[in-house]
């Protein structure tokens, strides 16, 4: 069995061939509002410039995120209140796509059944989108997008925890294309201070039980000396409430505009996965 | 004995299943295995047996609510036998208690020290709260902001019962934020916590065992109006939020056909006002906490803010078994406005010295309608229509205070002259009742 990076896969590839790991980060769309948040997102891929994310996560807020924690929750709730809809969720991906980063979107099942999950896919797929990442969808209940993610050559990017089973751990590695999103603690989203202690042995188990499967290590990374060491052991750190916070900050100072910060702690987590923090 | 459905993965035909994270399978897997494991165990049916006996009071039990009934007479038929299966005596006062006696003999049996609940109006927080006193569990309830000032009583209950209550401040601060915020605690606590859900919604196996934690309700409704009146009821009513009242008197007269089961939701301040809870009638099938139901939500499928003078209907989702009884026509469904609510809840009050949950006060509206409605048997005999009378209403005095004007000054003062009016004095307030009907400034609009 061998395992298919797909498209978001690649640019974990691709770090891996400058000797390094890979930096995913998430934003939503529509916060602070859809066209800074689509600048934002651009920061994020670097700006065409200086060294950026590998791979953007394009965060289409939700009414009921069950897996968010405060600071995502906080920002997705402003965006839905100042009335983002789902198709901003395209528009973000080809902004970022055209900067030349490869992009996936992660958002929760309904918004994307209520869409219409080929029309979705297609859309998705029409923007220049790699995959979905599906944090409340695992394989037992994906028929549909499995269908729907072959039509349209969708990467689908599912979780696993440290508390799946091997075996579920295994079926869900097989579904995976793309790469394998490793939560590395048992919670929500949100940054913490220490480090993950059940992350590397939950990297290890993906690798018992797909050899080539690519794996991503989220929930609670905030610095680069985190990022750093993740992708010692993993194939890219995934970094969000840290990067959503600097957005809110800004926004409570006045000025949510102000993305320096944003590129300030990409700067510094670019840096963590290169080694150099 | 469970029934056919939900089949191995949870699913109701096209409703249900587990759209959850998959931190959660695990919990959910142990917590399916454990229920399956303890309802094949006698021991543990007959501790559970013991408890609903010795501590919640049951069998509940049957009330004919004779001058209630004279309010739901057809113009040309006799008035319906209407009666009341009294979930309110429960210890706690509600039939919540029901189910979180039994989750809480699996949280014991799971080996976990700690439980946490979701509520609306506070019952199953107090019900939640009690068990854990019981049981010596530590207890944290998630509240929404807006329930707990709305049900401050049941706060207070709940704290005093030993439990943690967390007011939850993020989305539209009620029931379903509740819900977010305590399924977030247990992506992080499952190890040692047992999410107690209070209704039959959310992920597999949540509809399955709540309902048949709750289906003790139709199993004595059954034999009991069987043995009083040697025929089944016509119609069996309830209200629905979440459902878990309304399919425990449904569970054991679902395979009987000529029961009609009809399943009232919140009408808030009128369906066509887009103010109310009322799911089925009003919503489109989608996917909210954990499962594929009927969800109130926009044209992108984000959930919309439900409305109800009830916290406990104030959801804008419903039980998937409610969503497949809707689907196949087996359960019907209609809404009743926080109007006709507080008219049935006046009306049961004064005709039969009850009163009733604001909640079950839709499930009493709806027996009104039906009553009026019902096609006249065969045999010349009035109608039986089996009302679940899920809680009682000492929570809800204070919004009655304020719906009906209510007067709480005594009368008599210092000075010896009287104070505060007499209700019925003031026509706009009167709360007596005349016995050919109710009052005409406050009639039932049915």
């Amino acid at each position: 069995m061998t395992f298919d990076v797909g498209r978001s896969g690649g640019a974990f590839v691709a770090a891996k061939g400058e000797g390094r790991g890979a930096l995913v980060g998430f934003l939503h769309v529509g916060y602070p509002d859809v066209p800074t948040s689509l600048d934002a997102m651009r920061a994020l891929a670097g700006d065409g410039e200086g060294p950026g994310v590998d791979l953007v996560e394009v965060g289409l807020p939700y009414s009921d995120p069950m897996m968010d924690g405060v600071t995502v929750q906080r920002a997705g709730t402003r965006a839905l209140q100042r009335g983002v809809r789902t198709r901003d969720a395209f528009a973000a991906v080809e902004a970022v796509a055209e900067a030349g980063t490869p992009a996936v979107v992660m958002t929760y099942w309904n918004l994307v059944e209520h869409y219409g999950a080929d029309a979705f896919a297609r859309d998705l797929a029409a923007a220049g989108g790699a995959g979905l990442i599906t944090p409340d969808l695992t394989p037992d209940e994906a028929e549909t997008w499995f269908e729907v993610s072959d039509a349209h050559g969708l990467d689908r990017v599912f979780l696993v925890s440290p508390s799946s089973t091997d075996d579920r751990l295994a079926e869900t590695v097989a579904a995976c294309r793309g790469w394998v999103y490793a939560t590395s603690v048992m919670g929500v989203t949100g940054a913490r201070a220490q480090s993950s202690t059940a992350a590397p042995g939950l990297v290890a188990r993906i690798r018992d039980a797909e050899p080539d499967a690519l794996a991503g290590v989220g929930l609670g990374v905030s610095t680069g000396a985190q990022a750093r060491e993740i992708v010692a052991y993993a194939d890219a750190a995934i970094v969000g409430s840290a990067l959503v916070k600097t957005l809110l900050d800004a926004e409570d100072r006045g000025t949510p505009d102000d993305l320096t910060a944003l590129r300030g702690l990409v700067a510094e987590l670019a840096r963590g996965v290169r080694g150099e923090s | 004995m469970v029934s056919a459905l939900p089949d191995a993965r949870g699913h109701f035909e096209d409703f249900g299943g587990k759209f959850v994270p998959e931190a959660l399978w695990t919990a959910l897997a142990q917590l399916e295995r454990e229920f399956r494991s303890a309802m094949d165990d006698p021991g543990f049916g007959d501790e559970l047996r013991r408890l609903l006996a010795d501590y919640t009071g049951r069998p509940t039990p049957i009330t004919v609510a004779t001058r209630f009934a004279e309010h739901a007479r057809p113009a040309d038929g006799p008035a319906p036998l209407i009666l009341l299966k009294r979930e309110d005596l429960n210890h706690t006062g509600s039939h919540k208690i029901n189910n979180v006696l039994g989750q809480a003999l699996l949280t014991r049996r799971m080996g976990k020290t700690r439980v946490i609940a979701e509520t609306g109006a506070g019952q199953h927080g107090v019900a939640t709260a009690t068990a854990a006193a019981l049981f010596g569990l530590e207890c944290t309830v998630y509240m929404g902001k807006v329930d707990t000032e709305r049900q401050a009583l049941n706060v207070a209950r709940m704290r005093l019962l030993g439990a943690e209550v967390i007011a939850v401040e993020s989305g539209t601060q009620t029931l379903k934020d509740a819900m977010n915020e305590a399924m977030r605690d247990w992506v992080a606590s499952v190890d040692e916590t047992h999410y107690l859900i209070g209704t039959v919604a959310g992920p597999h196996p949540f509809p399955l065992l709540v309902r048949e934690f709750q289906r003790v309700i139709s199993t004595e409704a059954r034999a009991q109006v069987l043995q009083t009146y040697g025929r089944l009821p016509d119609a069996v009513a309830a209200c629905v939020g979440g459902g878990s009242n309304a399919l425990g008197i449904f569970a054991d007269f679902i395979g009987d056909e000529g029961v009609a089961l009809h399943g009232y939701e919140a009408g808030g301040d009128g369906v066509e006002t887009g103010r109310h809870a009322a799911t089925i009638s009003a919503g489109s099938v989608g996917v909210l906490h954990g499962m594929r139901t009927f969800v109130l939500q926009d044209e992108d499928g984000q959930t919309k803010d439900s409305h109800s003078i009830s916290a406990g209907l104030d959801y804008p989702g419903v039980g998937p078994e409610h969503s497949w009884l809707a689907a196949t026509g087996r359960a019907t469904y209609e809404a009743v406005t926080d109007t006709e609510a507080m008219e049935a809840f006046r009306l049961l009050t004064q005709t039969e010295g009850i009163l009733p949950a604001i909640e079950s006060a839709h499930g009493l509206a709806g027996a009104l309608r039906l009553g009026r409605n019902l096609a006249p048997r065969p045999d010349g005999q009035p109608p039986i229509v089996l009302v679940n009378l899920s809680g009682r209403g000492d929570k809800d005095v204070d919004t009655a205070i304020q719906w009906f004007g209510v007067d709480t000054r005594g009368t008599g003062s210092e000075s010896g002259r009287p104070v505060g009016t007499n209700l019925s004095d003031d026509p706009e307030l009167d709360l007596t009742l005349d016995e050919s009907g109710p009052a005409s400034t406050t009639a039932v609009q049915l």
